[in-house]
């Protein structure tokens, strides 16, 4: 029987998925666990397995094109299987666009009315084929899906998709060793090799206005989607404001140096130091280190110290657990592992997610001062700028000084004016007499 | 450890707990001067003499009422039925009276009697004398019910149930009693009510047996270990209260169970147990709980029917194999 591929669920949060590569033709034989594809999802780039053996007979969604969870996008199949029912499923007109029901009920009445008329945002994107691939999975699921209890839960905990799965219990039932061979498969192997994608094929399209420069258009990575999606929850709905300190780093840049000379291995940096002491600050100030959620304001008990890191495509966060309970050296190991990780899209979704405060530290390019965006739903970021020797007046003499400049973004709905500033006011004290830390 | 047979176990407990208080008696049909039906009594009433070793008329609901009041009076009795199957006449007095007794008088009567006898099948007694009655008197609160398996567990649980102040109904198997094993010569030696023995550990299926079941599910499992599969065998030993912490803990680990057992199906104790294992260990079941059970029949008397009737080692081997999807 012909065995519908679809779009698996690669990730906590992935919505939609990007085919990046087709690692197989039309027609090339296919065998279960063979990787049939690479996937973008909204953080990492995924091999896709083949969960049936046979002939990959047809694609449905090009390179580069995304698609939904749970739709159809390619089938597997006997060479010489009869197909075009399953082609006719999906080439058949999509059905009214169900309206998104949670979206709207949430809204009040008069914006309702507002919404039902003109498309709901969400359901533009992958609008038809979303629909269609509704249908598919709903016709194929008639039969009613058969699992043993310990494989759903097992799927559920691993995040599989049981309707991408064949059970080889009786009847079909999918049972504990499917689910398993499912799970085993997609994480042996690396997903490196996934990187090499063909950028000599792009090239600028020719604009028919004279003097207007060309472009082109490439198709949005999921990531970049993912951070698109995620900003403009960010600034639009959280009601920002700034905070600028100046720091004076000479003890910090002192005490950096002392450590990286008892051990060279070491390599503490300036942002390692910042995040211990934003830790420590964060501590003293609860109240910064809170979140906005839906009915209550959320304060944490540990500071886990959001680090952003610039991977190719975008950037991510990876999480440094209770940075106030860690030394500077366990703090910078952790860092410095963690974002070769990311760079090379290899954090587990609990090691970029559930932070209590961000740092975001664009000193090594250069950059003086800058503000962030606030990582929803954490309650703060902090911006952090480069160490520079500047002259500044010190009873009444010009001296120099290594100086760097922080910008705090708070969420005016958990940190008012005053809460940051005095968090700012504990920050900048350690940081300039870094003894306090030991105290 | 000397090896000893399970009537031998059995006999050991009872002289050590006639000897160690003198409120426990014992009575019951030629239980005194022809020694036991099944020998079970031998040389008790030489050694305590007519007050303590009562031979009693053929009268079930009698002796058992007898038994009853005397528990009720301070005494301690062992109340031996000839066999289980005579025990139904005396089910008035079991669940009306002893099971009840200290409920209905507020906590002023304990009953602390044992009600005991051979139980199940034995060899070509046909339907009347074949009976495996657990379930029913499992069924009632305020009955203990304890099924031993090997001679050390004979003694042991017996030796428990007659010092518990509450009313027990041990079911020894008829065909088991010349069934040898190593028992501690110790008159200290007792085992827990309500703790259930593991008896060979395993990985791959859980198989809950009592009784009569476990040495046949040891063989069982011993076949299928050659057949690459690991079985995990639990014998409750006492019913009632069942530690079903120990088989829930079991069937986390394997995922799948086989619940052996000669009784009938229907409203048995397997049809029980598989009931907790669904409530408490549902989401860690990869296949649907398996019983094998006796006959839904009455015990046929020809010898070849009533093989087929009692579960054997090849249906569980079979019911092992399909819970673990081999077949």
């Amino acid at each position: 029987m012909a065995s519908q591929v679809i779009m698996p669920k690669l990730s906590p949060t992935m919505e939609e998925g990007v085919v990046s590569r087709w690692l197989k033709k039309e027609g090339d034989k296919v065998s279960m666990g063979e990787p049939l594809a690479e996937i973008d999802t909204d953080k990492a780039t995924m091999e896709m397995q083949a969960l049936a053996n046979g002939v990959l007979r047809k694609i449905l969604i090009n390179e580069g094109e995304s698609a939904p969870l749970g739709q159809l996008i390619a089938i597997v199949g006997e060479p010489d299987e009869d197909i075009s029912s399953l082609l006719n499923q999906v080439a058949a007109p999509a059905p009214k666009a169900q309206p998104p029901q949670a979206q709207a009920e949430k809204v009040e009445p008069t914006a309702a009315k507002v919404e039902a008329e003109k498309p709901a945002p969400q359901a533009t994107a992958p609008q038809g084929n979303g629909s269609q691939a509704a249908e598919v999975t709903e016709k194929t699921a008639s039969g009613r899906l058969i699992v043993s209890p310990l494989a759903a839960r097992i799927a559920a905990e691993a995040g599989i998709d049981l309707r991408s799965l064949q059970g080889s219990g009786p009847g079909g039932r999918i049972i504990k060793k499917d689910i398993e061979a499912a799970i085993s498969k997609p994480r042996s192997v690396p997903v490196a090799q996934g990187f090499p994608r063909a950028v000599e094929t792009r090239s600028f399209q020719q604009v028919a206005t004279v003097g207007a420069s060309p472009y082109r258009d490439e198709p949005m990575s999921e990531i970049r989607r993912t951070i698109a999606r995620r900003l403009v929850t960010s600034l639009g709905p959280i009601p920002h404001f700034f905070l600028t300190s100046e720091i004076e780093m000479d003890r910090a840049a002192e005490m950096r140096r002392g450590i990286n000379a008892l051990d060279p291995e070491l390599k503490i940096s300036f942002n390692d130091i910042v995040i211990k002491v934003a830790a420590a600050a964060l501590i003293q100030h609860p109240e910064v280190n809170a979140s906005f959620q839906e009915k209550v304001i959320r304060y944490y008990e540990r500071a886990d110290i959001g680090v952003a890191v610039a991977i190719e495509d975008g950037l991510i966060t990876p999480v440094v657990r209770s940075a106030d309970r860690k030394s500077l050296s366990e703090i910078a190991g952790e860092v410095r592992e963690l974002a070769e990780r990311a760079r090379s899209r290899k954090l587990r979704p609990e090691e970029y997610t559930g932070a209590s405060f961000s740092i975001s530290n664009l000193g090594m390019f250069g950059i003086d001062e800058f503000t962030a965006v606030i990582n929803p739903p954490e309650g703060a970021i902090l911006a952090v700028g480069a160490v520079t020797p500047k002259p500044v007046v010190r009873e009444n003499e010009i001296v120099i000084r290594q100086v760097m400049r922080v910008t705090m973004s708070c969420d005016h709905r958990v940190i008012d004016g005053a809460t940051g500033a005095k968090f700012l006011q504990t920050f900048r004290k350690i940081l300039e007499n870094p003894l306090y830390l030991v105290v | 450890m000397p090896i000893i047979t399970i009537r031998e176990a059995l006999n050991q407990a009872i002289r050590e707990e006639l000897a160690r208080d003198e409120n426990v008696f014992l009575m019951g049909e030629e239980v005194a001067a022809y020694e036991g039906a099944y020998k079970v009594t031998k040389g008790l009433l030489k050694e305590f003499g007519d007050k303590r070793v009562i031979d009693t008329p053929i009268t079930e609901l009698g002796f058992a009422g007898l038994g009853v009041g005397a528990a009720m009076a301070g005494l301690r009795p062992i109340i031996e039925f000839m066999t289980f199957n005579f025990s139904i006449l005396a089910t008035d007095q079991i669940i009306n009276s002893a099971a009840k007794m200290l409920y209905m008088s507020g906590g002023q009567f304990k009953i602390p009697i044992v009600f005991r006898g051979p139980g199940g099948s034995a060899f070509q007694v046909s339907s009347q004398h074949s009976q495996a009655l657990e379930s029913w008197f499992a069924y009632f609160p305020g009955l203990k019910v304890v099924m031993p398996s090997t001679p050390a567990d004979a003694k042991g649980l017996l030796k428990s149930s007659i010092r518990d102040d509450d009313p027990v109904i041990f079911i020894e198997q008829e065909r088991m009693y010349g069934n040898k094993g190593e028992v501690p010569n110790d008159e200290d030696f007792t085992i827990p009510l309500g703790v259930a023995d593991k008896k060979r550990e395993g990985t791959d299926v859980t198989i809950v047996a009592r009784s009569l079941m476990v040495p046949l599910a040891l063989k069982a499992a011993d076949t299928l270990a050659q057949q690459g599969v690991s079985c995990e065998v639990i014998d409750p030993r006492t019913i009632r209260p069942l530690d079903i912490e120990t088989i829930v803990e079991s069937v986390k680990k394997t995922n799948r169970v086989v619940v052996a057992e000669e009784s009938h199906p229907f409203c048995g104790v397997g049809a029980e147990i598989s009931s907790e294992i669904m409530e408490r260990a549902f989401d860690y079941l990869d296949a649907p709980v398996k019983r094998v059970s006796g006959a839904d029949a009455p015990m046929p008397y020809a010898k070849n029917l009533e093989n087929l009737a009692i579960p054997g080692v090849d249906r569980i081997v079979a019911a092992v194999r399909e819970v673990a999807y081999l077949e």
